[in-house]
């Protein structure tokens, strides 16, 4: 049972802020680290696996400092993003080897037990240059857990991986987790996090934006306003009947279209074709016109 | 020294393309020594040696070997791999460096002593050959430190060899005391009179010790700061 704390941390590379006073604490389970591209998730991943000195605060894995801290990596797996370049090697051979960085005193049956675990004992007699994507996934999850390390840190693991493969990295995951270890991923797609996750981080723009579980990010990310555009055969007395309900916020009229905000998403999308009927106008088109998961994080930002 | 390191560092080495060129090098000098000695009389062939073979050949040989070990994984990253482990960066560093060493010194130090030989006179390639050695050590621990901060390793260290020790070093005799060739001619000439006698021999053993423990240590040093940048 091991706990990752970030205590603000902050990291910039010369005038440009790239993870700014962020301060969370990661325990044993599954966790997420959610964020759009270009969010800082890489470098907070990058300061938790001692790949990177915060230029301000501290990082540390129960108590002990994670930066030039070799001994770190008896606790710690890490699963970076980078491609593997060890394309002469085989999948066994790659795992070997980092079982005997380890120096484990049965290298040779840890390797083959972790292959078993990830599902790749038959193709580890391959060239890792001839894997697909997901397998190498798979190879770097195996070199990353030949040691047991009670802590698993994977850097956007499910990117360019099918999605056969990719239930199959989240079964594991998930089991990884279960098992009591600490597990942080980094995605960008919010479906990812909320199907594996139990406990989401999110960071926008450097700084960390939300904290909870996924229900609660969940209800943070729909119960806040939404705008739509409706097209109706009279947009006029469409506006009128709709800025009078308590669902809606703010109604302004366009050349042929309504932009709606709405407050309670719910009250709206169940009283809509009531209110239009009962006004003889005939609904064309309803569209939500800001669902793109950048525009969810900005909210949350600026909330 | 880590054992795992030092192999997969040899397989990095004998994986890639650059292996060939390694391989060519020493090939190509003892060729033209072997085809001069035959051709000529008198001592023509030897002249290789210090016009080609000590001055260019052992130094690229080493470039090669120490940007081949350690460039490629730094420039992309892949180096976290062997990194992110309980093992102490020093001996990251020394592990590559004593594979980077073995292949200068076989594909180098040992390619000019074949060839000196050829030329006759076992004294005088004996002496070539332990300048080579002691050359050959300190250029690998130079490039080696050169891979662990630049990217352009192998373009700043063609610098230090071409324009630094060959192009000034024949223009100003005091560049000898600062350049590895002179310092491993200097120790070769104890062995052989018949080598040049530039510089101060204690200053030439010195100055390579240093070079090398310095040039492995900063190495080392880098690797313990190692740092990984997101493409963001």
């Amino acid at each position: 049972m091991s706990t990752l704390v970030l205590d603000s941390a902050s990291r910039w590379f010369g005038n440009v802020v790239a993870v700014n006073d962020v301060s969370l604490s990661i325990g044993p389970g599954v966790t997420g680290l959610l964020g759009p591209n270009g969010a800082g998730k890489t470098t907070l991943m990058a300061m938790m696996s001692g790949f990177l000195a915060p230029s301000s605060g501290h990082v540390t894995l129960d108590g002990q400092p994670v930066w030039r801290n070799t001994a770190i990596y008896r606790q710690i797996g890490l699963v970076p993003e980078r491609e593997l370049s060890f394309g002469y090697l085989t999948g066994r051979q790659f795992v070997r080897a980092n079982a005997d960085l380890h120096r484990l005193p049965d290298a040779a049956a840890a390797t083959e037990r972790i292959l078993e675990e990830v599902d790749m004992v038959e193709p580890a007699a391959r060239r890792l240059d001839t894997y697909s994507k997901g397998m190498r996934q798979r190879i770097k999850i195996a070199a990353a857990l030949v040691h047991d390390p009670a802590v698993l840190l994977l850097d956007e693991p499910f990117n360019g991986v099918d999605p056969r493969q990719r239930m199959h990295l989240m079964d594991l995951l998930r089991r990884l987790g279960d098992e009591g270890r600490t597990v942080l991923f980094s995605s960008h797609i919010l479906e990812e996090v909320e199907r594996l996750a139990r406990h989401i981080e999110v960071v926008v723009s450097g700084r960390h934006a939300a904290s909870g579980d996924f229900g609660a990010i969940r209800r943070l990310m729909t119960d806040r306003p939404v705008q739509y555009a409706v097209q109706s055969s009279d947009n006029r007395a469409l506006a009128a009947v709709l800025i009078a309900q308590p669902a809606v916020r703010a109604v302004s009229l366009r050349a042929d279209q309504l932009d709606v905000q709405v407050d309670d998403l719910g009250s709206f999308a169940v009283g809509l074709p009531g209110w239009a009927r009962q006004h003889d106008v005939t609904l064309f088109e309803l569209s939500p016109s800001d669902e793109s998961l950048e525009s969810v994080f900005a909210y949350l930002v600026a909330r | 020294m880590n054992g795992t390191i030092a192999k997969l560092a040899l397989q990095a080495l004998l994986g890639r393309r650059r292996f060939f060129l390694l391989l060519a090098f020493p090939v190509l000098l003892i060729a033209l020594v072997t085809l001069i000695t035959a051709l000529t009389d008198g001592d023509a062939a030897f002249d290789i040696l210090p016009g080609l073979g000590y001055p260019l050949v052992l130094p690229l040989v080493a470039i090669l070997a120490a940007s081949s070990v350690l460039g490629p994984e730094v420039d992309d990253g892949s180096i976290v791999y062997l990194l992110a482990k309980p093992v102490n960066r020093y001996v990251v560093a020394i592990s590559k460096w004593v594979v980077a060493l073995a292949a200068t010194l076989v594909a180098g130090s040992l390619a000019i002593l074949v060839a000196s030989l050829i030329t006759g006179d076992t004294t005088r390639a004996l002496g070539m050959f332990v300048g080579a050695v002691v050359a050959g050590t300190a250029y690998s621990a130079l490039f080696l430190a050169i891979s662990a901060i630049t990217r352009h390793a192998v373009i700043a260290s063609l610098m230090f060899v071409l324009i630094w020790e060959s192009l000034l070093g024949n223009l100003f005799t005091g560049v000898a005391w600062l350049s590895i060739g002179q310092w491993g001619l200097r120790v070769g000439h104890e062995v052989s009179a018949k080598l040049p006698d530039p510089a101060n021999l204690t200053w030439a053993v010195l100055a390579s010790i240093v070079v090398t423990v310095a040039g492995v240590w900063f190495a080392g040093d880098r690797l313990r700061s190692f740092s990984l940048r997101g493409e963001d």
